[in-house]
């Protein structure tokens, strides 16, 4: 039975555990709703609840593990011959899903019985032209040993959704039965399912601790498989990038990590002092009508995709430097350049850096202006030698959380800084960053096996370390400051 | 005292006139001004980056939104197109593109002839300024009406990349004569036909509607399969990000006791909120195609990616929405007998919900541009057929709007720089549209207690 019957009549049944345990809570209480002890809609809820949430929650569960059990019960059924035949175990096992399904396929259609699906063997009929002519197309000749393995992959396959079916409809009736033995007036159904949606709710929230949980470990493992195929001394001490597919490649960490700070140190050369004046201005001295629009209007490059920073940098930014610097400074020919990608980059953290710093000298409270203007202070000698100091520590954590921010940056750095990884101090050079390296290693036809595919995961983790410590950092400043002033 | 009167030559301070101001203040003054003028021009550096940003983007994109078109008679020859002579769609499928190349060619240069123009452009040239896409275009018009084969129909069909960037002012006569591609004398033959009006750039719709197309053929590429692709995505992010986001919010600000547990579901959801977004991108290739088979460049992969990254943000607006509402109303809920889940259900949520829907479409706005994880998950194949309704058409290849932008800019010939732009349009066009419609609610449900 597919999996979509299996669902609806679950559905169903939920349905009908509602109606049965609403009518059974009103019989009960002889067709006077005032005797119940819940509304008589959470007895319905209830019993709808304890039909479809345990069937559900198994049908998941199942729908997990089985593969994992199957995949593993039939890989040991391959010899070890075929597995160096072929290349790898994955490799044979994709062989044999693909031929498992593709006998599937042809039994839907009808060019094989499943009395003919079952005495295929490789000797009298040529099992890829036949499946072929079905539009099923396999990389392989079929060997024997495969398709043993994927005549055992289609049965256990098929007696799994059996049982799996059955397990779970007979999961769903004595959840109903059961719903429907404990409905009676006394029973305090709306405690039960409150209870229950509690723990929806719960569940809902822990999403955040199993994103955190998945980033961590998918990052985790594949960097471990990494440093088995390289020593992680040259990784993160090697000053060389240089990958070649065909082995005997250098997967120095440095030169990334030094195009992604320089780059950084840029931006935030651009975007701290402009930010921070733009906000000191529109805190303490504009008016309140330009402060309405001009705040707003700072904020829309907040609210600008990455991606059209990237555009910008690469069709505006970076010519017009590579023509008006560069070029006549004897710099260099390349438009994309650590300077194209940070000056832009400076454009996109400067409301970052404008709006946290507003919000915190705001909260810089009034009357440490007064008093200083009460001493005779200008505005600026005020803003300089009382609120500046005062806020110095949100503001230090804004810039930290900029700075992860610009280390964390993909799409201007692809866009605009260029692919060659250099250890080079001339700015108008083009270098590259970790970011831009993982795009690169990942994208296109990957071979999960290789260094040079796995290394993307062990400069992703890289990557999250250092904004996850700079983050933690930031928002441990900003906290503790929050705290002096309230 | 002899001592004062000897150093007695500076004035002590504020004993000068009040009207006349003293050196010191007159320098104090100037730092207030300098100060002042640093602050407006960082405000007004700010602003103009804005600006320089919009400009650059419209100057360059604007245009993609025009084409050059050239319109002429085609006889479609019987004997050429259907040997067998049936109308039938089917053996007349038989006649490739290559068949109706030629034809095509042949219309051009005869109605060139007709028009009595002088040129000097070769048989070859004048078949390359008509667009590759052409042929298939024709076929898929003949085969769809077989009732045309023996006429003369007017078609008007794309001229070449090279043809359209010299009306749009990106080809010029000394460009091309560096080009391999164009040469001068067909831009002469194309200014001659522009004149007699059988050539004209006029707005096309195709660049929203139609897919994407080769990187010979830049007047031929589209957005439409980028635009169902980002649509699907946010139908994917909408219908998971906002209900588990409202429901982990709801737990936190009203139910969740103050433990270690909670604490730690504070600081991830802060922390998650930071990480770069090419982080996500490992964790979906990873978990969501490694582990879980699920294919590439489909659009339920990138939803789902795109709804990880955007439940902080969603979870942060709606606390803050539900935080908005008094305590008062809960408790009046209270006083008359509701549990505290009703209270949570039937009050306090009603009240919080402009909030929450404001900050989902702030979220979903911030989804739609993300990039760079969906360029891990393959989001960057080619793509040339459109997916199919969702359920299903969720695990068909597609592409999205910025990524598209990501690819265009990957390809050699210069046009495809006028394409991203113009894709950049309808990108920020459709986020335009979201925020203000979040304004708009904002605006007229947001209450203040």
């Amino acid at each position: 039975m597919p999996l979509l019957w299996t669902l609806t009549i679950i559905l169903v049944l939920g349905a009908v555990g509602y109606v049965l345990g609403r009518r059974k809570a009103i019989a009960s209480a002889g067709g006077d709703t005032r005797l119940l002890h819940s509304l008589p809609g959470y007895y319905g809820a209830n019993a709808m609840i304890l039909t479809v949430v345990p069937a559900l929650l198994v049908l998941a569960v199942w729908l997990i593990v089985q593969p994992l059990v199957i995949e593993r019960s039939v890989t040991s059924l391959i010899p070890a011959t075929t597995v160096e035949e072929i290349g790898s175990r994955s490799l044979v096992m994709t062989e044999v899903r693909r031929l498992a399904e593709g006998i599937d396929t042809a039994i839907e259609v009808g060019a094989l019985t499943t009395g003919d699906a079952r005495a295929l063997s490789t000797e009298f009929t040529d099992i890829r032209a036949r499946l072929g002519e079905v539009g099923v197309a396999l990389g392989s000749d079929v060997t024997p040993q495969v398709l043993v393995a994927a005549q055992e992959y289609r049965a256990m396959k098929a007696t799994g959704q059996a049982i799996m079916t059955g397990v779970v409809l007979v999961l769903a009736g004595l959840g109903l039965a059961f719903a429907y033995a404990r409905t009676h007036q006394e029973f305090r159904a709306r405690n039960a399912v409150e209870y229950a949606i509690l723990s929806i709710l719960l569940l809902a929230s822990t999403i955040a601790i199993l994103t955190t949980v998945g980033i961590v470990l998918s990052m985790l493992f594949e960097t471990f498989n990494f440093f088995e195929l390289y020593p992680w001394r040259e990784f993160f001490f090697g000053l060389e990038w240089r990958p070649s597919f065909e082995g005997g490649s250098d997967l120095g960490l440095i030169p990334l990590l030094w195009g992604t700070l320089y780059i950084s140190v840029i931006a935030l050369l651009v975007s701290v002092p402009i930010g921070l004046f733009a906000a000191i201005y529109l805190a303490e001295y504009a008016s309140r009508r330009l402060r309405s629009v001009a705040k707003p209007l700072i904020e829309i490059l907040a609210g600008i995709p990455t991606i059209v920073y990237g555009l910008f940098a690469l069709i505006t930014v970076g010519p017009l430097l590579r023509d008006y610097f560069a070029e006549p400074l004897g710099l260099g020919q390349s438009s994309s350049s650590v300077m194209t990608a940070g000056i832009v980059m400076g454009i996109m953290l400067i409301p970052f850096v404008s709006s946290l710093s507003d919000d915190i000298i705001n909260s810089v409270p009034q009357s440490l202006r007064d008093g200083s203007y009460g001493l005779g202070a200008t505005q600026s000698e005020t803003v300089k030698q009382v609120i500046l100091p005062a806020a110095l520590p949100g503001i230090v954590g804004a810039i930290l959380l900029a700075a992860s921010r610009a280390i964390g940056e993909t799409m201007i750095v692809v866009l605009g800084a260029g692919a060659a990884a250099k250890l080079s101090l001339n700015p108008f050079e083009a270098m590259t960053t970790v970011t831009v390296k993982i795009v690169g290693q990942l994208t296109g036809d990957t071979n999960f096996e290789s260094p040079e595919a796995l290394v993307a995961f062990a400069l992703g983790l890289t990557l999250f370390v250092i904004t996850l410590g700079l983050n933690v950092l930031a928002l441990y400043i900003v906290r503790k400051y929050r705290e002096q002033y309230e | 005292m002899t001592d004062a009167t000897a150093t007695a030559a500076p004035r002590p301070h504020g004993a000068g006139s009040l009207l006349a101001q003293d050196e010191r203040t007159r320098r104090r003054n100037k730092a207030e001004a300098r100060f002042r003028a640093y602050g407006l021009s960082a405000v007004i550096i700010g602003i103009l980056a804005l600006v320089l940003l919009l400009v650059s983007i419209l100057s360059n994109g604007l245009s993609s939104f025009r084409q050059t078109f050239i319109t002429f008679p085609v006889m479609l020859q019987a004997e050429r197109l259907d040997p067998e002579g049936n109308r039938n769609p089917a053996e007349m499928a038989e006649v490739t593109t290559f068949g109706y190349l030629p034809i095509l060619a042949q219309a051009f240069v005869e109605h060139v002839e007709s028009l009595g123009i002088e040129h000097d452009v070769g048989l070859r040239d004048m078949a390359a300024m008509i667009s590759d896409e052409a042929p298939a275009q024709l076929r898929a018009r003949v085969l769809a009406n077989p009732d045309l084969i023996g006429q003369t129909i007017e078609v008007e069909v794309l001229a070449g990349g090279r043809i359209d960037g010299f009306f749009k002012g990106r080809v010029t006569l000394a460009s091309a004569e560096r080009d391999r591609n164009v040469t001068p004398a067909q831009l002469v033959l194309a200014q001659a036909l522009a004149e007699e009006g059988s050539m004209e750039t006029r707005f096309n719709w195709s660049f929203v509607t139609a897919p994407d197309a080769s990187g010979q053929r830049p007047e031929a590429a589209g957005l439409g399969v980028a635009i169902v692709g980002s649509f699907y995505m946010m139908l994917v992010v909408l219908a998971l990000a906002l209900p588990i986001g409202v429901a982990a919010s709801i737990y936190l600000e009203e139910f969740a006791p103050k433990n270690r547990f909670t604490d730690l579901i504070e600081v991830n959801i802060s922390n998650l909120a930071a990480v770069p977004s090419i982080v996500f991108g490992i964790l979906g290739l990873a978990t969501f195609i490694n582990f879980a088979g699920l294919p590439q460049s489909a659009p339920i992969v990138g939803g789902l990616v795109l709804t990880l990254m955007t439940l902080p943000t969603i979870i942060i607006a709606t606390r803050a929405s539900l935080r908005a509402v008094p305590p008062s109303i809960r408790e009046a809920a209270l006083g008359l007998g509701a549990s505290r889940m009703q209270s949570v259900f039937h009050h306090v949520m009603p009240l919080a919900a402009p909030g929450i829907l404001t900050g989902t479409i702030i979220g979903l706005a911030q989804a739609l541009g993300e990039t760079a994880p969906l360029l891990l998950i393959g989001m960057v194949a080619f793509v040339r057929e459109f997916p199919a309704a969702p359920p299903e058409g969720l695990f068909d290849a597609a592409s999205a709007l910025p990524v598209q932008v990501y690819s265009w800019t990957q390809r050699s010939d210069p046009a495809f720089v006028e394409r991203a732009s113009g894709a950049i349009i309808v990108l920020l066009v459709f986020l335009i549209i979201m925020n203000a419609v979040a304004v708009i609610l904002r605006r007229r449900f947001e209450r203040r207690w």
